[in-house]
């Protein structure tokens, strides 16, 4: 989750009341967000992923002045009609689409101002921007721009420019592959044909979306009082969102926000900070808050929030998370207070039931610690040399996506698991017997492909562990299920020869059992007799 | 006690050992004239002293015995003196290595040493024996004879031994303990006593059934002493705690659910509302399968309205997401990254009939995280749901602390929290008492309309939460690092206490 630092002083006058380092604590974590550290100097605050607005000192700000009571209820940013205007290229469609764009005035920057900018840009970029695949923003300052702008795109190597955090003019091409931004971003514009640009009437290029600006145009510093701001991406809607985001945080900063007529061939016009209508019935309130509230704590409690109430609530135009009135509900409860909500256990009347497999699961669990075994309990995921290399297998086996060679594959059985386990535990005393119950995977026809079977596995280990051992335990907890078994004869690499065979009940194959070949025990480090059954317990329970 | 009920008390070993107890008694001689084993007597000795019939005292003493090569020229005589007798005439060097049969190492030390000492004289590379070492007596193997011997009665020989140790494996020197027994005022008075030997040791069923036990005297045993460690079968610490952690759930009213590991994306995440472009979705989250990869979808009904819910909010009143979903990614089988997946099945499967209705699971979820002292790749899930027309938040929070309250954290308080998939979203959390903080445990709120709707045909609340289990037991098992809980260390499984909540 992304995380926003906040310097306290411009927190402080941006809320409008001074709170104590413990009010602080208190009122930020029932607002919904997690407090990492607070000190006299600075807040650092982790913000959860629904909240794009609160990614800057201006948006927390904002919405916690709201919170507590100082600012509240919907918030009048205008903006000012103007005669900009960026022309969009038909060439960008099939690269990077669409752009939403804006210019803020009077802003006065300092070194202060310019961290909280690049803040909310890095903040949103990863975020909401999904790492700018989704939105990309430039900043450019507005004295070195001729409108009208145009967005376009360009064969890569028509494109020539002094790029940000460099001291020479690069190609495309040079600043994908040399420029560190440019690699830390190239795959975004893998496989494209043509780049997209913002261009100026002077044909000076502001930028490359998603990459990087300009060194000329694209920079800001103290001196820049006036931006254009561009978000670009594949979806109008998420990029008219971000904007919204990043001009209001501005307003808050002193500035003044400005139009863009944005022409695809068919003309838009952004930022449009107008609050969004939702419709809100307070019986779907109280039924779910499991309150009662009447029409004007509602009010009070949506003001609190940002809200206004009328006879429908308007929502500001940056918070991008209120889909449904549910939302809006959720918001009324954060102003109640989490922590003013009486619990209660309704009196409605269930049956309990244990899962029937899980209770014959425990009784055959019973049973063998009955026989001194200890239950060990290991992962499902694995590798390819444990559950065929070690075992002298060569069996098909389900694969993870993992880029960790250790755990890339199911488990097959349950047997190298236990083994592995043996090896481990060299150093401890023996008898080392062990049993575990879990699932393990093949290829199969089910939903996904992959069939999961639950089976048992029993390891003894010790000096003397061998067949009669095993088959001991597997005859006495058939019998306590009234089941008996035959045994027969099989060939199977990890076994000794002779000393390994398959369990038949009720003309059913359902277990194998043997001696672990000394191959395999020397694989697994082990230097002490095992002797093993593997049962599959969903077919043991059918035949019962 | 009296000490007639102490010698009652005595073992048959500690029997055998006390006629021949003396002041000052060495444990070698002990076990020489008790015909005992070296175990057996140190165990009878320790009991006597438990007793406080003796006290041990140990001393360690240096001995100097011989070596491999020490052995082997105690036999032969030591190369030099071999070199010296082989000089019945003068020869050359080839000559008495062979003769005398030295090695070339032998050869050169004792030439050294032989000619340092003016034993012998060489000339034209051909070796004679001068007078004085016709006259030599080799001291050096007499102290071999005598060996072995202790450090400190040295003596006079300390240049003879400082000389040896300096050569190869002649002589080595051994740090012995000796164990010597002195008798206390105790110890002094029951030597003068009578021990009687008509005593039973253990009860036999002879001496049951003969009843030869009546009027004789059982021994006593001395029921203070360590007894040998035994172990039982158990089992594994974390399925204990999933056994109590079901029954407060069985016993709140709640019907367990369980299901697949490898699900598809579709049951696992489309179906929680989760954004197809949400970071969860992507290989660094989750574990997805590389082969098979896709799974099928089930029918095309629902899979419309999770489409269509996704894109536009279809008919629940949401916006959605507004984009365009992909069937293909709804395919991809992941392995299953919380058990909410086996919520969202049981409500697909739910008739109207069935409301009110209360579920849980616990069961492995799966994070493609890398494993290190808090992360788990593999981990268990506690989950719940609860659907019913008429649950509010008030019902979450109150089912959410009586749970927390059954598993032993008395104080639990909710903070705001987001989860895609719920609106409201809660984080519980509670209080640590030793750590005196707050902690996270777990995430709940109420399903979404745009999760319940396609799945249920209406929008009802559905309280919903999931844990992770084992951050909340390995406090009780004092583990600090999350690995610990699946490392198997049979030690620790054998000695962890039992799960007693």
């Amino acid at each position: 989750m992304p995380v926003v630092n906040l310097n306290r002083k411009v927190f402080d006058k941006l809320v409008g009341k001074k709170l104590t380092t413990e009010q602080l604590k208190d009122r930020i974590s029932y607002l919904g967000t997690d407090l990492e550290k607070i000190d006299d100097k600075e807040i650092i605050v982790e913000v959860f992923p629904n909240r794009p607005d609160m990614l800057s000192e201006q948006g927390f700000s904002r919405a916690f002045s709201s919170f507590i009571g100082v600012k509240k209820g919907l918030r009048n940013y205008k903006v000012i009609k103007s005669t900009y205007k960026v022309i969009v290229d038909p060439s960008v469609r099939s690269i990077r689409p669409y752009t939403a764009c804006a210019v803020v005035k009077n802003l006065r920057f300092d070194d202060e101002k310019i961290r909280e900018i690049i803040q909310i840009q890095e903040k949103l970029h990863v975020t909401f921007g999904r790492d700018r695949k989704k939105a990309a923003i430039g900043i450019y300052p507005m004295e070195k721009i001729k409108w009208p702008i145009k967005y376009l795109a360009k064969k890569p190597n028509d494109i020539k420019f002094q790029p940000l955090e460099s001291n020479k003019i690069m190609t495309s091409i040079q600043i994908l592959n040399d420029h560190p931004t440019g690699k830390r971003y190239k795959h975004l514009l893998e496989g494209k044909d043509k780049y997209p640009l913002f261009v100026d009437s002077n044909n000076e290029i502001l930028s490359m979306p998603p990459i990087i600006n300009s060194h000329n145009v694209g920079k800001i510093d103290e001196r820049t009082k006036d931006v254009f701001i561009e978000c670009s991406g594949f979806d109008f809607n998420t990029l008219k969102q971000t904007l919204n985001i990043i001009v209001t945080a501005l307003d808050d900063m002193g500035g003044d926000i400005y139009s863009v007529e944005i022409n695809y061939g068919k003309k838009f016009v952004t930022p449009n900070l107008n609050p969004v209508e939702m419709k809100l019935d307070l019986n779907y309130v109280n039924k779910l808050l499991g309150l009662n509230l009447k029409q004007n704590d509602v009010k009070k409690y949506l003001e609190k929030m940002g809200h206004d109430y009328k006879s429908k609530v308007l929502i500001p135009a940056y918070r991008t998370d209120i889909l449904h009135p549910i939302d809006l509900v959720e918001d009324i409860a954060i102003a109640y207070g989490y922590e003013n909500f009486n619990e209660l256990i309704p009196k409605i009347s269930t049956i309990a039931e244990e899962n029937k497999f899980e209770i014959f699961k425990n009784k055959i669990a019973d049973l063998l610690v009955g026989f001194n075994l200890i239950e060990v309990s290991s992962y499902h995921i694995t590798n390819n040399k444990e559950i065929n290399n070690y075992m002298n297998l060569d069996n098909d086996y389900v694969k993870l996506i993992s880029s960790n060679e250790e755990y890339n594959a199911l488990r097959t059985s349950m047997i190298p698991n236990l083994l592995k386990i043996l090896g481990n535990n060299k150093h401890n005393e023996y008898p080392q017997n062990i049993f575990e119950m879990g699932n393990i995977f093949r290829k199969g026809k089910t939903e996904t492909g992959i069939e999961e079977e639950t089976r048992l596995a029993v390891v003894l280990c010790h000096s003397k562990a061998n067949f009669t051992e095993i088959k001991q335990i597997i005859d006495s907890l058939l019998e306590n299920l009234g089941l008996n078994c035959s045994t027969e004869n099989i060939e199977h690499n990890s076994f000794i020869p002779g000393r390994v065979g398959k369990i038949i009940i009720k003309g059913k194959e359902t277990a194998i059992i043997g001696e672990i070949h000394p191959s395999v025990l020397v694989n697994f480090g082990i230097e002490t007799p095992v002797s093993v059954f593997e049962l599959d317990l969903i077919k043991l329970k059918e035949l019962l | 006690m009296y000490i007639n009920e102490l010698i009652e008390t005595l073992h048959p070993l500690e029997r055998k050992v006390l006629p021949v107890l003396k002041e000052n008694i060495e444990l070698k001689e002990l076990i020489n004239k008790t015909k005992l084993e070296e175990v057996e007597v140190i165990r009878a000795l320790q009991w006597l002293q438990n007793k406080k019939i003796i006290e041990i005292k140990e001393e360690l003493k240096e001995v100097i015995s011989l070596d491999k090569n020490g052995q082997e020229y105690v036999k032969t005589g030591l190369p030099e003196t071999r070199f010296l007798r082989s000089l019945t005439k003068e020869l050359s060097f080839d000559e008495i290595k062979k003769k005398a049969n030295l090695t070339n190492e032998e050869f050169n030390i004792s030439l050294g040493f032989l000619k340092r000492n003016d034993l012998i004289s060489i000339s034209n590379n051909k070796i004679k024996i001068t007078e004085k070492g016709k006259k030599h007596e080799e001291t050096k193997e007499k102290f071999l004879k005598k060996l072995p011997i202790e450090m400190k009665d040295l003596g006079k020989q300390k240049e003879i031994y400082e000389e040896l140790k300096k050569r190869k494996e002649i002589i080595k020197v051994d740090i012995v303990k000796l164990r010597y027994v002195k008798l206390t005022e105790l110890g002094k008075k029951l030597m003068n006593e009578k021990i009687s030997d008509d005593l039973i040791d253990t009860l036999t069923t002879s001496i049951i059934k003969s009843n030869a036990w009546k009027n004789k005297k059982f021994r006593r045993y001395d029921i203070k002493v360590n007894v040998p460690k035994i172990y039982p079968g158990k089992r594994h610490f974390v399925n204990q705690a999933i056994q109590n952690i079901k029954k407060i759930w069985l016993d709140m009213g709640f019907k367990e659910m369980q299901g697949s590991l490898v699900q598809t994306s579709f049951w696992n995440f489309d179906t929680l509302f989760t954004a197809q472009d949400h970071p969860v979705r992507e290989l660094q989250d989750t574990y997805f399968i590389k082969n098979p990869s896709n799974g099928n979808l089930p029918d095309k009904e629902l899979v419309k309205k999770v489409k269509l819910t996704h894109e536009n909010g279809w008919t629940t009143n949401s916006k959605g997401w507004q984009y365009s979903w992909d069937e293909k990614e709804a395919k991809r089988n992941v392995l299953r990254t919380h058990t909410t997946v086996l919520s969202v099945k049981t409500i697909s499967m739910l008739k109207q009939s069935d409301l009110p209705c209360k579920f849980f699971s616990v069961g492995k979820v799966f994070r493609n995280e890398t494993l290190d002292w808090k992360h788990l790749f593999e981990f268990y899930q506690v989950e719940g749901i609860v659907v019913d027309e008429n649950a509010n938040f008030r019902h979450l929070l109150g089912y959410l602390k009586e749970y927390y309250k059954k598993l032993g954290f008395e104080k639990v308080r909710f903070r705001p929290a987001y989860f895609p998939y719920t609106e409201f979203s809660v984080e519980p959390e509670v209080f640590h008492p030793v750590r005196k903080e707050w902690i996270e445990l777990g995430g709940a709120g109420i399903f979404r309309p745009e999760v319940v709707k396609p799945l249920l045909g209406k929008d009802i609340p559905v309280l919903a939460w999931g844990q992770g289990m084992e951050r909340s037991i390995i406090d009780y098992y004092n583990i600090k690092d999350l690995r610990e809980v699946y490392n198997n260390d049979l030690k620790k499984l054998r000695e962890f206490k039992l799960w007693l909540r």
